[in-house]
């Protein structure tokens, strides 16, 4: 594309450019010749491409730009106006809403979970494979101080970072003299409320909604970057010797009770966790819906209900949590953005054709009759 | 010389405050009673130019590198980072800094190695020294204040020696300085009289001397010292010691087989050779001096983001105390620092996260282009002299770019625009012309007396020498006469001219023999004349004069010199017929001599000999003494006539000339010639044009009006022109409007002096400096070489500060090349003194052309570029970081891995500029040397001023802000992969960096305008690395890493079909501004430069048209 942009003109020079013949004039014995070697290189002569952007050259390029960017911008658009995303906030800021003594009495302490329902409708049916993600807004997951609060050695299952976790996990290396298994700030603060998914049908029966586990975290981490130490038998003896994060309720290695290969370190949830967000409002994703057999949508339209076992104060520093249930396409999520700039680009670049055509009729002619004496 | 005078001398000498240093020939103690024996130290014969010794090299090296302000800036960062918990591993920037400082001492320690080496291999030389009647051989560095050496045919002096006797028997030996001062003719030595019957090691052991001189001094051709030659007891007798009797060290002995020369004062590092060794003030060329600047402005940028940073941050953190960091207030408050400190702390990390702004790697780059750019000039087939044998040579690269910006250009004349290379046209004696070749001179019939005369003058007022030898590598003059070939050889070649002159006339000099000079006359007849004196050339007094002896007896002193230093000097003869054609052949651009002679009674001679010694013998002010005299001696004259001797033009040199005009520079000439030849050299080269309306500023003005009238007339006159139109559209109005000023050296020092009539009548220099500025050629006659640079300091320092560029090939040129922003030495026939000193030589002044309208220019466009570029690419490198910390609570978070930080400014985007810099040529050669007026295109610095750097700082701001927030808008709260999955930050980092690097390289590649292979290679290549490495850093888990937190990331973002339109569309985005502007500029308002481009295009497009369209 660059290289249509400009004008090319290929200018082969010859390899020697003036080999006088005097050269061999001194030649009265073994004079050592300080003459310089007649090389192209040398002599700032390699054949070169000399392209020079004017307007007779770019405009055809700005013209094809166009006429590329503004079909996939329309494209990119479409596809993301057919993806279908649903959020509900359910922080419980507002004293009416179902989450709202959860999140006032929130106590480290209590061993008590607290629970809130929160229902909400869907207009259109989710087709296809459906995402599951929560949300948390103003969590500072990318603050230096945080994002560097790991020891990776100790998550790739290394012993003696197990039980010697790096000092970039301070403070939360050890806890009462035992070495804190994941350390770090990112780990204590692992997300964990847990989100069930009903469907109410018309009869008021609520279904619940099968949520997969498996596949939210990144393969290579599932099966390379993460692991357990000294295999996956009996976590329990693996990590003794270890505390569980200050924040945490249980041990790592009793994440999920449902699946015993889903415990430890290679614990999917835990390993999204960790991949830190690059923006403060960030998303993450929780489950997946799969698309059942046959034409039924995924999710039909209708009342369902989100339980929440809320255990995860984000008031304090004025967050919010979400959960989102989208779709998704060959693109990812929902993003206008993506398309809109592609048309903005393509009409900008076709509009500026526009502007050089002009532009190269009223002063290129010009120029070029009175560029060339002879 | 009779006694008597040698001691009154010796009485007056004693009587001096200062003793002079006193050397004992062969450590021998003088007879009792003669002086004091006082042991004095001197330094051995070692000669050391190493700077380093193996224990200090690293603490010196070192402290040298780090007085440099970037190192130290890079270590100051380095030690923050070590210090306070900064957001990037000291590793980022200290391996870059370890990297330069270590490629730098290891090149000045293989430097100082050589050195070292060569010290070794000098000092350890094997040396014959006289000891006890025998010759013993020893090493250089053994050599001690007073040994006697002795030195073979083709041996170089091991130090600065006095010589005693020589194998041939007119104590005379030959000597090359090639090696000093690039001269390669053989100068003649003379020995000390009293010793040079010396024959044998046992004769010379038995000398009994001392010798005194003077400090030791650096400058070459002066040397005055004194001998006392002790016999038997009695008072010792002292003869004068000159630069004729040293030796110098590293000085070359030819044609004699040996000599006995004794170790003078100067050993070791006190030898005139070492005291030369002392490095040339550094120059700094206009680029660096803006580099200088911008990294200030740069530096101020860095400290505003951090500052702005800091205060956000606590801003930021009072309302809205995040979650993750509350978690740390706990843990921060227990080191309960002041919040001072705390803050200061913070600001240090900004500082640190940011400094990539100012790359390490500029610097680097920037030499590395330097100095592998000016092998470009030392490749440079079209600046080879097939008649030298050499080509142009950079002594120093500092200054390529200079080349580019010249405003001035001060040149010599005779060597430099002239040939130097003198032929001899005529003779005039009493008003008759006598021209060799055509059919011999109009014989007259009464062979006057004064015919005789000048004819014997010509013969015996010269320093020429005979070489009978046919392998001498000096001057060759081959003259066939029956014998074997034999040539003359001097310094001057004005002086071969005349003698070769002579010798068609008739009258042949044969040779000088024991101090008898011996001339064939036009009757085949050899007359013998004893050559008593040589009262030698200088410039100051621009004469020089002999006296002989001739076979009858009569005393007669010759002289020829300069019409002006010889006319006021004339009692009797022609005057005014000689001083007619004088005058005609100095507007024929001829080089005129004039020549008289004097009679000198027994008695007169007798004086003049007195007036000499004296002055020869003494040890101080030897000089003014001399001179003073020379004046007396030489006056009274008869005059004889004079002589014409033409110097051609050098080839081309008009063509250069013109090239430079149209170039836009101010072609100066400044000569010591006399003002009608210059002149005539100045139409010649077509410097003045015939339209050209010449102002006086001459002696012979300033006689009639006063200089304050004078000056502020032609002020009027220039000013009267409307030249400020003039200068808009040069082209078309070259040749109408333009002024030439003359200005003779008497003239100049009047208008530099300080007014002393007080302010009322305004300042000279200013009006003159006025009335220059409004000349296109200026003409200085008459100047001594202290003028010449004094005139370029005058230009240099008056306000528009233009960059001068000064050129010349003699001695006297060397103090304005010394002065002038670029000094440029021509190989010439008067040594190679200019072009040691210079910051470039080349051997003709035709080069010149392409040294500066090619060379000079692509080295600016090319650094230009470079520097621009540099600044461009990490404003678009730290920006996105900076406008990160604004969505990461100020938290010092960078925005990519370390690998990037390091690797960005090292390996990722560093070659692509470095080649460009090197081989980019934005119009071809042809074009350069075929339009001069492209030069124009770059003066004053234009690709640097700081509107182009404003332009290139915002297009900076504008890319890294596109890389930001496009990445931003793609991350927004969604993800863009297919299975539903998310990416973290260092995927943000990572794509943001992927679209910097391939945005930033494709760029350059859109400024470059010569696309060459190697520029493919190097452009593609490098974005290929940037992929392949990435995809190797991200997919191993590497074990020697405390964090992996690469892994995979590259790879899963190419997975993702949005990551790829969105890098596509940022970049097009982020070039999209770079091509309008470029696409804008060229149609609306293009340079002449790009005008040549586009001209060229199309010719070639017509041209293959033409040739390949079937017909």
């Amino acid at each position: 594309m660059i290289a249509a942009m400009m004008a090319s003109s290929y200018n082969a020079k010859e390899e020697d450019g003036h080999h006088s013949g005097s050269s061999s004039h001194g030649g009265a014995g073994a004079v050592k010749s300080k003459k310089p070697d007649n090389t192209a290189f040398k002599q700032q002569r390699l054949p070169a491409w000399q392209p020079i952007l004017t307007a007779g050259t770019v405009l055809p390029a700005f013209f094809v730009i166009g006429l590329i960017f503004i079909p996939i911008g329309i494209g990119l658009y479409v596809t993301s106006n057919n993806i279908k995303e649903f959020e509900v906030d359910y922080t419980g800021v507002d004293i009416n809403s179902p989450c709202y003594s959860c999140a006032k009495n929130f106590s480290w302490n209590s061993t008590q979970s607290c629970v809130c329902s929160v229902n909400f409708t869907l207009e259109q049916p989710f087709e296809s494979n459906v995402f599951m993600y929560y949300g948390l807004s103003n969590f500072y997951q990318n603050h230096r101080r945080y994002v560097k609060s790991r020891d990776d050695s100790q998550l790739n299952g290394d012993l003696s970072a197990l039980m010697n976790p790096s000092k970039e996990c301070e403070p939360y290396r050890t806890n009462d003299g035992l070495p804190i298994a994941p350390c770090g700030a990112i780990a204590n603060s692992l997300f964990n409320d847990t989100l069930d998914l009903y469907y109410v049908d018309s009869n008021s029966t609520k279904t619940p909604i099968p949520l997969a586990k498996k596949g939210i975290a990144w393969w290579t981490d599932k099966h390379v970057k993460f692991r357990n130490p000294s295999g996956n038998t009996n976590l329990t003896v693996t990590f003794q010797g270890t505390t569980k994060p200050v924040n945490w309720r249980k041990p790592v290695y009793e994440l999920d009770p449902s699946e015993a290969d889903n415990n430890g370190f290679i614990n999917e949830d835990f390993i999204v966790w960790m991949r830190t967000a690059a923006l403060p409002t960030f998303r993450k994703l929780y489950r997946i819906i799969q698309k059942k057999s046959g034409t039924t949508p995924t999710l039909p339209s209708g009342r369902y209900i989100l339980d929440i076992t809320y255990n995860y104060p984000v008031l304090s520093f004025d967050g919010r949590k979400r959960m989102i249930l989208s779709t998704i396409s060959w693109m990812g999520g929902k993003n206008p953005f993506l398309g809109i700039a592609y048309i903005t680009v393509g009409s900008i670049c076709f509009f500026l054709g526009v502007v050089l055509l002009i532009i190269h009729h009223k002063y290129d002619t010009r120029n070029n009759s009175a560029d060339i004496p002879n | 010389i009779t006694r008597g005078h040698q001691n009154k001398l010796f009485l007056t000498l004693q009587n001096r405050t200062r003793i002079p240093p006193c050397v004992y020939i062969g450590h021998k103690e003088p007879p009792p009673g003669a002086e004091a024996y006082i042991p004095q130290r001197y330094p051995d014969n070692r000669i050391v130019s190493s700077k380093y010794t193996f224990w200090n090299f690293i603490p010196k090296n070192l402290f040298e590198q780090f007085r440099r302000i970037a190192n130290f800036y890079f270590l100051v960062i380095f030690l923050v980072q070590l210090i306070i918990d900064t957001p990037t591993s000291p590793v980022t920037s200290g391996l870059p800094l370890f990297f330069v400082i270590t490629v730098t001492a290891i090149k000045q320690g293989y430097e100082d190695w050589l050195r070292h080496k060569a010290d070794c291999s000098i000092n350890e030389c094997p040396v014959d020294v006289v000891q006890q009647g025998k010759v013993v051989r020893t090493q250089s560095h053994k050599l001690r204040v007073g040994d006697v050496v002795m030195v073979r045919e083709d041996e170089t002096f091991p130090c600065d020696l006095i010589l005693l006797s020589s194998s041939r028997h007119d104590g005379t030996c030959y000597v090359t300085t090639a090696s000093l001062d690039g001269e390669s003719s053989h100068k003649t030595y003379y020995a000390v009289p009293d010793t040079m019957a010396f024959r044998t090691e046992q004769e010379v052991d038995s000398l009994h001397a001392t010798i005194e001189c003077e400090q030791p001094q650096p400058d070459l051709y002066k040397f005055v010292g004194r001998i006392n030659i002790y016999k038997d007891k009695e008072e010792p007798v002292a003869r004068p010691l000159g630069a004729e009797n040293l030796l110098l060290r590293g000085a070359t002995l030819k044609n004699t087989q040996h000599i006995y020369g004794t170790v003078a004062v100067y050993t070791g590092m006190e030898t005139k050779m070492a005291l030369n060794y002392q490095s040339k003030s550094q120059k700094r060329s206009a680029v660096e001096k803006s580099m200088n600047a911008f990294l200030i402005v740069y530096l101020c940028i860095l400290i505003s983001k951090a500052v702005i940073n800091t205060v956000l941050k606590y801003a930021w953190q009072c309302p809205n105390i995040s979650f993750t960091y509350s978690l740390y207030c706990t843990f921060l408050d227990t080191f309960s620092l002041l919040q001072v400190i705390r803050a200061f702390t913070d600001f240090l990390a900004f500082m640190v996260l940011f400094n990539y702004i100012i790359p390490v790697s500029m610097y680097v780059t920037v030499e590395m282009q330097k100095f592998l750019g000016s092998y470009f000039i030392t490749w440079d087939e079209e600046m080879f002299d097939e008649e030298l044998g050499e080509g142009a040579q950079v002594n120093t690269s500092d200054l390529n770019e200079e080349l580019g910006q010249v405003e001035y250009v001060f040149t010599d004349k005779t060597g430099t625009l002239t040939e130097n290379n003198m032929e001899f046209i005529e003779c005039c004696v009493d008003g008759n012309v006598y021209i060799p070749h055509s059919s011999g001179a109009e014989e007259t019939d009464e062979s006057c007396e004064h015919e005789d005369l000048f004819f014997r003058a010509l013969c015996l007022c010269h320093t020429v020498q005979v070489k009978e030898e046919e392998t001498v590598d000096g001057i060759k003059r081959g003259i066939h006469q029956g014998r074997p070939t034999s040539f003359y050889i001097s310094s001057s070649p004005d002086e071969v001219a005349l003698v070769e002159g002579m010798k068609r006339l008739g009258y042949t000099y044969l040779r000088l023999k024991d101090n008898h000079m011996e001339i064939l006359n036009k009757d085949d007849e050899i007359e013998r004349f004893e050559l008593l004196h040589v009262l030698n050339f200088d410039s100051v007094r621009r004469r020089m004069s002999v006296i002989v002896k001739s076979s009858s007896g009569e005393y007669l002193l010759f002289c020829k010199g300069a019409d002006s230093s010889i006319f006021p000097r004339v009692v009797s003869g022609k005057v005014e017929q000689v001083k007619a054609r004088v005058e005609q052949n100095a507007v024929e651009g001829l080089r005129t001599l004039c020549v008289a002679y004097k009679r000198l009674s027994t008695s007169e001679y007798e004086e003049a000999c007195h007036h000499l010694t004296e002055a020869k013998l003494a040890l101080q002010d030897r000089e003014q003494r001399l001179a003073q005299a020379y004046d007396i001696i030489e006056r009274d004259f008869v005059l004889l006539g004079a002589t014409a001797v033409e110097d051609r033009l050098q080839e081309k040199a008009a063509d250069t000339i013109e090239s430079l005009h149209k170039a836009g520079m101010k072609v100066w000439v400044l000569t010591g010639d006399k003002m009608e030849t210059a002149a005539a050299t100045c139409y010649a080269s077509k410097l003045f044009r015939r339209s050209t309306q010449i102002l006086e500023l001459t002696k012979k003005r300033t006689e009639e009006q006063s200089l304050h009238d004078v000056l502020f007339e032609l002020n009027r006159t220039v000013l009267r022109q409307p030249h400020g139109h003039t200068r808009t559209e040069q082209d078309s109005n070259f040749d109408c409007l333009d002024f030439g000023l003359i200005i003779d050296g008497a003239t100049l020092s009047a208008v530099l002096k300080p007014n002393q009539e007080g302010a009322a009548h305004g300042n000279y220099r200013e009006i003159f400096l006025e009335i220059c500025r409004n000349c296109s050629a200026v003409l200085c006659c008459r100047m001594a070489p202290l003028q010449k640079a004094q005139i370029v300091k005058l230009i240099k320092a008056s306000k528009e500060h233009p960059i001068t560029l000064a050129i010349g090939d003699g001695a006297n040129d060397v103090s304005m090349i010394l002065e002038a922003h670029v000094g440029i030495g021509i190989m010439g026939k008067e040594g190679r003194q200019a072009a040691r000193n210079s910051d470039y030589a080349i051997p003709k002044f035709k080069h010149l052309k392409k040294m500066l309208l090619v060379h000079g220019h692509y080295y600016y466009i090319r650094i230009a570029e470079l520097v621009q570029y540099f600044f461009y690419k990490n404003v678009c490198f730290i920006f996105p970081q900076f406008l990160y910390q604004f969505f990461c609570g100020f938290s010092q978070q960078p925005l990519y891995d370390t690998a990037y930080l390091t690797l960005y400014n090292i390996s990722f985007t560093s070659l692509p500029i470095l080649l460009y810099s090197l081989v980019e040529q934005h119009v071809t050669i042809e074009t350069l040397k075929r339009e001069p007026s492209l030069y124009r295109d770059i003066a004053k610095n234009s690709l640097l001023r700081w509107p182009v750097f404003l332009y290139w700082t915002c297009l900076g701001v504008f890319d890294a802000v596109i890389f930001f927030f496009g990445a931003y808008f793609l991350f927004d709260n969604t993800t863009f992969t297919s299975n539903g999955q998310m990416f973290g930050n260092w995927t943000f980092g990572t794509l943001v960096f992927t679209v910097l690097v391939f945005t930033v390289t494709l760029k350059l590649a859109l400024d470059t305008h010569h696309w060459t292979w190697i520029n493919h290679f190097v452009i593609w290549g490098s974005l290929l690395f940037y992929v392949i490495f990435s995809l190797l850093w991200g997919g191993i888990i590497w074990p020697f890493l405390n964090y992996q937190r690469m892994y995979y990331v590259f790879m899963q973002m190419l997975s993702s079909g949005p990551a790829w339109l969105s890098i596509i569309l940022l970049i097009t985005v982020s070039l999209l501004p770079d091509v309008i502007k470029k696409v804008l500029c060229r149609a609306m308002c293009p340079t002449a430069t790009e005008r040549a481009q586009v001209g060229f295009a199309l010719k070639w497009r017509l041209y293959k048209a033409a040739f390949f369209t079937p017909k």
